[in-house]
């Protein structure tokens, strides 16, 4: 691994972004969008909405670099530029560091904004600093990078890649406890609903929203989104094969 | 698959791969360069098991499609190889020449000709000037001038003393490699000269030549 190599496809990757100046405006404009529609509909509930509010802002960077990563990913896989790096004198995580680096970028800039609009424009607050709530839209949206280089490698086509959306995100966003509190939730769908990294980073946004102590809890949350996304960078190396029929 | 091939290929030489689609030509190529899962049998090169990380940096190897990032321009995806492989700024000028691009150096990719595109992807395996350039059907589409350059500009790298690997599916691109490497059905066929395969099958075109090889071989 090369510190080079690593800033090379960081700036490479950026690059490639800042030509498709559509999806960066979709990925700041959409999220914003959304949360002044969660303000709309609960209007008559602020209550409601200071609970929910802050941890969508944490979550949406999550759910886009997900999508992004694992359709570029899947792109780099399909016209064979990576068959090619993988013959180039350079590591798998160069490559996988690189893409870290430029969708950690890019998602400060998205939890930056979008935060800007949920404390600036419809008056969100925090029991801690907005810091820390941007700071874990970050870390989520690394963690939506590493879960989507992983499970690049499962779809052959963009339609599949597309379709982990309603069957990798969705689930989780429904049994995170963002819509029911997870201890009001049948046993088997806790369980169930521990086994997601979703719930991890739901919970840590909730109690950064409202938990002035944070409490050793918030604390094995962080841990848990952080070790899921090096498990899910070391599974996404192992898929990067230098070999392939 | 390829049973028993043992290939000598000569240092800053041209040896052709010859044989139609579906021979067996990108799967051996693939192997020589590492990124083929083979079956059995081991590949070496350079002295070397095909893969190794030593051999990364000494092999060059252009995919049978273009594979370099369509949406940054040309000087963009060389820049990006050029760091990958520690190759300077200065390599990246002469590169660019070299392909004959300097022209289209701030082109969007996607926005050239297919072979202005295969050109690209060609000009970034020249990037760390590598012992051993392995390229996959790198005519494929281009039209006759483009074609007779390349394979000027082929054998141009050879004199400098790269040694290169071409694989093709024309024969008459055959006329223009020091050797052959006859391929049909996953089966080496010839491996020799092209004058000495004329003389042994006494045809007069190479053509021909590949024609009365299969049909002595199944008769």
């Amino acid at each position: 691994m090369s510190g080079r190599a690593t800033g090379a496809t960081a700036e490479r990757v950026v690059r490639q972004l800042r030509r498709d100046p559509r999806t960066i405006a979709l990925l700041i404009v959409v999220p914003c969008v959304l949360v002044f529609l969660v303000d709309q509909l609960l209007a008559d509930r602020p209550q409601v909405f200071e609970q929910v509010g802050v941890p969508l802002l944490g979550l949406f960077p999550l759910v886009s670099m997900f999508l992004v990563t694992s359709i570029t990913m899947l792109r780099e896989r399909m016209t064979g530029t990576l068959e090619r790096l993988l013959t180039l004198p350079l590591a798998k995580l160069d490559i996988l560091l690189g893409y870290g680096i430029a969708f950690a970028l890019l998602a400060t800039v998205q939890a930056t904004i979008v935060s800007a609009v949920g404390f600036g424009l419809l008056d969100l607050t925090v029991a801690n600093s907005k810091l820390l709530v941007i700071l874990l839209a970050v870390a989520n949206a690394v963690l939506g990078m590493a879960l989507g280089l992983f499970l690049s490698a499962f779809a052959r086509t963009e339609f599949q890649a597309v379709q982990f959306m309603p069957a990798f995100i969705l689930p989780q966003i429904l049994l995170c406890g963002l819509l029911v509190p997870r201890d009001e939730m049948a046993e088997w769908l806790q369980w169930l609903s521990a086994l997601m990294p979703f719930t991890y980073a739901y919970d840590a946004l909730s109690r950064a929203a409202s938990d002035p102590t944070l409490g050793a809890r918030f604390w094995v949350d962080v841990a848990v989104l952080v070790g899921v996304t090096l498990l899910a960078l070391a599974l996404g190396a192992a898929t990067l094969r230098r070999r392939t029929p | 698959m390829l049973p028993g091939l043992d290939l000598d290929v000569e240092h800053g030489s041209v040896t052709g791969l010859l044989g139609p689609s579906g021979s067996g030509k990108t799967t051996l190529i693939r192997a020589i360069v590492g990124v083929q899962i083979v079956a059995g049998g081991d590949v070496s090169v350079l002295g070397l098991p095909a893969g190794t990380k030593e051999l990364r940096p000494r092999v060059g190897y252009v995919t049978q499609a273009p594979s370099v990032y369509g949406d940054l321009t040309v000087r963009e995806n060389l820049r990006y190889f050029a760091r990958l492989v520690d190759a300077g700024t200065g390599r990246v000028d002469e590169v660019i020449a070299r392909v004959g691009l300097a022209e289209d150096e701030n082109s969007i990719v996607d926005a050239l000709s297919g072979g202005q595109r295969a050109r690209v992807s060609l000009a970034t395996a020249l990037l760390n000037e590598p012992e051993l350039l392995v390229l996959d059907e790198p005519t494929v589409g281009l039209d006759p001038v483009l074609r007779r350059d390349l394979w000027d500009f082929f054998h141009a790298l050879a004199e400098a003393g790269t040694t290169l690997l071409v694989s093709s599916h024309v024969m008459d691109e055959a006329a223009r490699c020091d050797r052959l490497v006859l391929l049909r059905e996953g089966r080496v066929i010839a491996v020799e000269t092209p004058a000495s395969l004329l003389g042994r099958t006494g045809a007069h075109e190479l053509d021909d030549a590949f024609l009365r090889l299969v049909e002595g071989a199944a008769g």
